[in-house]
């Protein structure tokens, strides 16, 4: 008993830091593609924001194939590994960021472009008047105006990384400590018939993704309020 | 070092041509006067660099913001601008927003934030949030936040459009105080004959995207050529002085160049300058002085031009004093009174004025 909860918080710590890298890099690459994607008046900005959210409508485990042939030894992931003397990305930690972070990109993406459109042009406008320059409006007008969009997305990043299991099996497979995340652990305990344990980790789950809505229907009726 | 804002904007918008030129005086408020669409707003966002037209100059004096080569960004540009929603930013408090495009250094502050926050009435909600505040209040303090960026030049669209005729009365006397107190050039975009009216110096008036003529505010009021002369609400704006002031009949005598008028008003300061407002409705004409009347004001004029105006009316363009070198009047007569009387340009006449108003009301309240 003892040895399986040890498996259990190794799998919730892996979950979370996994997570956690997933969404600090979602934030740092969704920011500038959703402003880009809010402000541009480029051709192929709907072509762009299509494939971003391709990952949307794909099967999580076409998806986790390519990543696999992509991150694999013959492919160009294998090629990074070799600098610092790996045979692969995939089954690794870090292929795994790299998976989560693909797979949940719409989900931070949408949120923060959607609320950069909602701001519009007078914000902007009016700052630039004040002697702005653009980097210093969008930090002080722009990124604060859009806040909620941050926090949705954040969230909805963070969660859905969490929640993730298709890809994560087709790329990271299940190795304790690496890339055994709860969602693997919990179909591991059902496949082993240790119904306990998957009762336990998925009543958890039930409730965390039943805080993560309400916290997100909470600032979206903020966001609502600010607006009017 | 010229002291003019000069201004040549072209360009195609959509389905609208814009070729606009004008050079008017850096001082004072010169209004961009015109019907909705004329392209009056597409000038001010062109001089603000907000619109970035690629045949376009553009200098406020003598600093050239955007010549064939060279195009300043907006946010280096000295200037102010006073949007037609006031548009001040929801995460910032009144304060937050009046100090975001004020310089870090107090030192750098010819416009102090004491004395703006005392010329618009903000002491009693600078702490407060913009979207608890009344739209007239917002309007203060975008108005506000523009002047202590410091500007060089104060931009204005159709600032007070967007609000209700009681709100408007009491933005506009803040808006003269801030005439009358400051020495920066204000552009005013306005559709509103009565706002210019009361606060323009000079105006450049707009038809279809382009300049039709641009000059000080009376002389394109009076100018027989224009179609101002010839609309039922025209008028002329008099730059008056205060010479005196009677208590007991409530009257105020005012001199302006080549006449004098009394008018009944609240006390005023003596010497203080004020505007009067003649509506051409308003002014008859008289070959002799009359001797009995309930017109006060009879002043003595030339018939500069005259010009018809609808069916059997003329408007008449009067000079005041016996050289017609003073101000300009208009006069509406009918033609028939006209032919009998037989007047002719260049003769001399009474102008009997039965109504001016001074424009310019007390001084606003201090919140």
């Amino acid at each position: 008993m003892a040895g399986l909860s040890a498996e259990i918080w190794q799998s919730v710590f892996l979950t979370l830091k996994l997570a956690t890298f997933a969404t600090l890099i979602l934030l740092a690459l969704g920011t500038p593609l959703a402003w880009w994607l809010a402000r541009s008046k480029s051709l192929w900005k709907e072509a762009l924001a299509a494939i971003v959210a391709m990952p949307l409508v794909l099967p999580p485990t076409v998806l986790g194939f390519y990543l696999l042939v992509v991150l694999g030894p013959q492919g160009p992931g294998g090629a990074l590994a070799s600098l610092w003397g790996a045979r692969t990305l995939a089954f690794s930690f870090t292929g795994l960021v790299i998976g989560s972070v693909l797979f949940s990109l719409p989900f931070v993406v949408q949120p923060i472009r959607n609320a950069f459109e909602a701001i519009g042009d007078r914000p902007l406008e009016v700052a630039a008047t004040l002697r702005a320059s653009p980097w210093r409006v969008f930090w002080t007008v722009a990124v604060p105006l859009a806040s909620p969009g941050f926090l949705t997305g954040a969230i909805l990043g963070f969660a859905h990384t969490v929640g993730e299991f298709g890809v994560v099996l087709m790329i990271g497979g299940n190795i304790p400590g690496e890339t055994k995340v709860l969602s693997v652990v919990i179909f591991d305990y059902v496949e082993t018939s240790q119904w306990t344990q998957a009762h336990l980790l998925s009543a958890g789950m039930v409730v965390f993704s039943f805080c993560v809505v309400l916290a997100m229907m909470l600032i979206e009726k903020r966001m609502m309020r600010r607006a009017s | 070092m010229s002291a003019t804002i000069k201004v040549h904007l072209a360009g195609q918008l959509g389905q609208f041509a814009l070729n606009a030129a004008f050079e008017v005086p850096a001082r004072g408020v010169t209004a961009l006067f015109g019907p909705s669409g004329c392209g009056k707003t597409s000038v001010l966002r062109g001089v603000a660099g907000l619109l970035h037209l690629r045949d376009g100059y553009c200098s406020i004096a003598g600093d050239v913001w955007q010549d064939a080569h060279h195009f300043r960004p907006v946010h280096q540009r000295a200037l102010g601008y006073v949007f037609q929603e006031s548009s001040l930013f929801a995460h910032l408090s009144v304060r937050g927003n009046l100090l975001y495009g004020a310089p870090k250094q107090a030192q750098d502050h010819v416009i102090r934030f004491d004395d703006v926050v005392a010329l618009l009435g903000l002491a009693t909600f600078l702490d407060r949030a913009p979207e608890t505040l009344s739209g007239g209040e917002r309007q203060r303090v975008a108005m506000g936040r523009a002047l202590l960026s410091q500007p060089k030049i104060l931009l204005m669209d159709e600032p007070l459009s967007a609000l209700d005729r009681l709100t408007k009365d009491e933005i506009l006397p803040f808006l003269e105080r801030l005439h009358e107190s400051l020495a920066i050039p204000v552009l005013y975009v306005s559709h509103d004959m009565s706002e210019v009216e009361r606060l323009a110096d000079h105006l450049v008036l707009m038809r279809a995207g382009q300049v039709m003529a641009s000059g000080p505010l009376s002389a394109l009021q009076s100018d027989p050529s224009l179609p101002l002369v010839s609309s039922q609400e025209a008028a002329v704006s008099l730059d008056a002085r205060v010479e005196a002031y009677d208590a007991q009949d409530g009257m105020a005598a005012l001199a302006v160049a080549g006449g004098r008028f009394l008018v009944p008003s609240a006390p005023l300061q003596i010497r203080a300058s004020q505007r009067l407002r003649v509506l051409a409705g308003d002014v008859s004409l008289a070959l002799a002085e009359p001797n009995e009347s309930t017109i006060v004001n009879v002043l003595r004029a030339k018939i500069l031009s005259v010009q018809e105006s609808g069916a059997h009316q003329m408007v008449v363009v009067l000079g005041l004093g016996e050289d017609g070198q003073g101000a300009r009047l208009l006069s509406r007569v009918t033609a028939r009174s006209w032919r009998l009387l037989g007047l002719m340009q260049g003769m001399s006449v009474y102008a009997q004025v039965k109504g001016a108003a001074l424009v310019r009301k007390a001084a606003p309240p201090r919140s």
